[in-house]
């Protein structure tokens, strides 16, 4: 049988990264920043957490030591777009690249090894019923973030201040310190994203580990609309071709066929999306856009 | 002839205060800072890059690296001058070294003729794949960012496929093709590793340069750039201008694969057009130059001196060649974030009340700041 629960389980256990990246990119999104620099702040989160376990001897002291790292990297978004104004999708592209070249170069200067690292006493994060803890954190955290942004007056302000800066700044709210927020967040999320990356099914750190996970949180972000339900759903169908993918190639498909289909699979689903959704539009409107 | 000077020292006043001269001086600092970090003498690793990379033993490696540099900071640059970012370079790139490598294999011509066939097949399938994802934005409404980067991945895993399965070199442990025939190679100028390659990517340099002045199309691009609704607006037709932008990119991406495939070592080898990063090298080069055509072709330069002066380095002074990528980002992160040199105040003697002579005072610098990405 093909659609068991074991593909659940294995889909259940890929999307956690991807969920934990799209939550922060879809608050930055509420925010009015567009972050695509999640693909960056995860891999800083994976170097970080797998340098701290394996110097400290603590998967947890590791995973803490991710989010700090990341969210310290998301800095540069921070202060680059909403103090210095400066253009989002640039700066979010240099800090992916600063990051692959940044976590290559300590690579080698602290462990002097190219391309990967892993080490049998390299102790990763412990299973609890079968998940990661942080799968169970990404899950609350989908939680808590509609909660957040749908009742409580924090994400109210938040969303105020993504819509209409002006509206909210007459208001006494400042757009800044609630964009620095967003950001910062996002940072502690995709360096939990790395953590679980890095330490969770796979105890090891090789270049660009991230494989365009965090591009695929951006398209999560798009694709749920930024609502944490919506972006559940997406990573949801992400971690099901990627988990329906290792099941062909078990079954003898290519690994080349199956390592394309997440990527395809999702821009299958942003065809379909906004396809409905500008059929939905030119109903309502009366015009085909 | 006075005007003309205090015109020319007014514009390097100008070239020495922009966020170009800022991002690349803070980058050449910061990469100090790291090699002080690590133990190394700077001045020495510095002078290892420049001489590794320009010395008699390293210019030759430098102009070959940089035939695919330049070739991947054009493709990137055209679309970019009218605002559009195509990030699926490496599929692009890939597609045109798998068709090269095809047609060089299979062709029944003579070997001159199937040179230029070669070249042709790897344009024409970089440009249908890029167009692909110009559609994808034009017609389904997902943008090129997205949709180039996404179509990207399968391509790269198809041509890893095609070389590990199909078109694999029977009795080789890699995954690889046959090597090409004899005389099925582009001329290499003397003994050197530099090949004709160079010749075309430097013409189409040329073209970009000529197309960006001097024509109607150029002055669109540009226009659209700069404010893609009021072009719209004049008439600018941005769908068709979209799909021919990132279809020209797409076609120097393939160019550049296949010159890959058709130089040392004369054949597909998996990864190897993407594993230096040229996509990434060139996106920054055109970034940091704003895609104006001459500013491209000297930031490629710059970065292929990097990329190969790297090397060098790694090898005199122990430091990893990687740092001169986290150089080439930081030059990107300073430059998006719009830095620059703070304005020299000088109290001009003969001017009491400290009046600036230029009339820039810094009411001027705000518009200035507008036009970076123009």
């Amino acid at each position: 049988m093909f659609f068991d629960s074991d593909l659940l389980m294995s889909a259940l256990r890929a999307l956690t990264p991807i969920l934990l990246a799209a939550l922060g990119g879809a608050l930055c999104e509420r925010a009015g920043v567009f972050n695509i620099g999640l693909e960056g702040m995860m891999l800083m989160g994976c170097f970080t957490a797998v340098a701290t376990s394996w110097f400290t001897g603590s998967p947890w002291l590791g995973v803490l030591a991710a989010a700090l790292a990341a969210a310290a990297y998301s800095l540069i978004l921070a202060v680059g777009t909403v103090t210095l104004r400066g253009d989002a999708v640039v700066l979010g592209i240099a800090m992916n690249l600063l990051a692959v070249g940044l976590t290559s170069f300590l690579l080698r200067t602290i462990f002097g090894v190219q391309g990967t690292f892993d080490d049998p006493s390299l102790a990763g994060l412990p299973l609890v019923g079968g998940f990661s803890p942080l799968a169970y954190l990404a899950w609350a955290a989908v939680g808590v973030s509609a909660l957040l942004l749908s009742r409580h007056v924090w994400g109210l302000r938040l969303r105020g201040v993504g819509e209409a800066p002006d509206a909210a700044a007459t208001l006494g709210v400042s757009p800044a310190r609630y964009k620095y927020a967003a950001v910062l967040l996002s940072g502690v999320l995709c360096g939990l994203a790395g953590a679980q990356l890095a330490l969770g099914n796979v105890t090891l750190f090789s270049e660009n580990m991230t494989a365009g996970r965090g591009w695929i949180a951006v398209v999560a972000v798009m694709l749920g609309r930024a609502l944490p339900l919506g972006v559940l759903l997406a990573a949801l169908l992400f971690g099901l071709a990627e988990a329906a993918g290792f099941r062909l190639q078990g079954l003898g498909m290519p690994q080349q066929a199956t390592d394309a289909a997440p990527y395809v699979v999702t821009l299958v689903a942003l065809f379909l999306s906004t396809a409905q959704r500008r059929r939905r539009n030119a109903r309502t409107t009366g015009v085909a856009s | 002839m006075a005007v003309a000077r205090i015109k020319g020292a007014a514009r390097i006043k100008g070239a020495l205060r922009s966020p170009v001269t800022f991002s690349v001086v803070a980058g050449l600092v910061i990469g100090a800072l790291f090699l002080i970090g690590t133990g190394a003498d700077p001045l020495a690793a510095y002078r290892a890059v420049v001489t590794g990379s320009l010395g008699a033993d390293g210019i030759g490696s430098t102009l070959s690296t940089g035939t695919s540099v330049l070739g991947m900071s054009l493709a990137l640059a055209i679309p970019l001058r009218a605002g559009l970012i195509n990030l699926g370079g490496d599929g692009q790139m890939v597609l045109g070294g798998i068709a090269a490598a095809v047609t060089g294999l299979y062709s029944p011509l003579p070997a001159p003729l199937t040179v230029v066939l070669a070249l042709l097949a790897g344009i024409a399938a970089g440009a249908a794949y890029a167009a692909l994802a110009a559609l994808c934005e034009n017609r389904f409404g997902v943008p090129l960012l997205v949709s180039s980067l996404l179509l990207s991945y399968p391509a790269t895993s198809f041509a890893s496929y095609l070389v590990r399965y199909p078109l694999k070199e029977p009795g080789s442990s890699l995954p690889q093709t046959r090597q090409l025939p004899e005389g099925v190679a582009l001329p290499a100028f003397g003994t050197s590793t530099v090949t004709i390659g160079l010749v075309l990517v430097v013409l189409a340099a040329a073209a970009y340069w000529f197309a960006d002045r001097r024509t109607a199309v150029g002055y669109e691009i540009r226009m659209t750039g700069l404010n893609a609704r009021f072009a719209a607006y004049a008439g600018v037709e941005r769908k068709g201008l979209t799909l021919r932008l990132v279809a020209t990119s797409g076609a120097l991406a393939g160019l550049v694969g296949s010159i890959g495939v058709l130089s040392f070592p004369y054949r597909f080898l998996d990864g190897s057009l993407t594993a230096p990063g040229y996509t990434w090298t060139g996106l920054t080069a055109a970034l940091l130059a704003a895609a104006a055509p001459l500013g491209t072709v000297l930031a490629s330069f710059f970065f292929a001196v990097l990329q190969v002066g790297g090397l060098s380095m790694e090898r005199t002074t122990d430091v990893p060649r990687e740092l001169t990528q986290v150089l080439q980002a930081i030059v990107i992160v300073f430059l998006a974030a719009r830095l620059r040199f703070p304005r020299l105040r000088r109290r001009k003697p003969e001017g009491p009340d400290g009046h600036e002579p230029d009339g820039q005072g810094p009411a001027a610098q705000k518009p200035a700041a507008q036009g970076e990405f123009a």
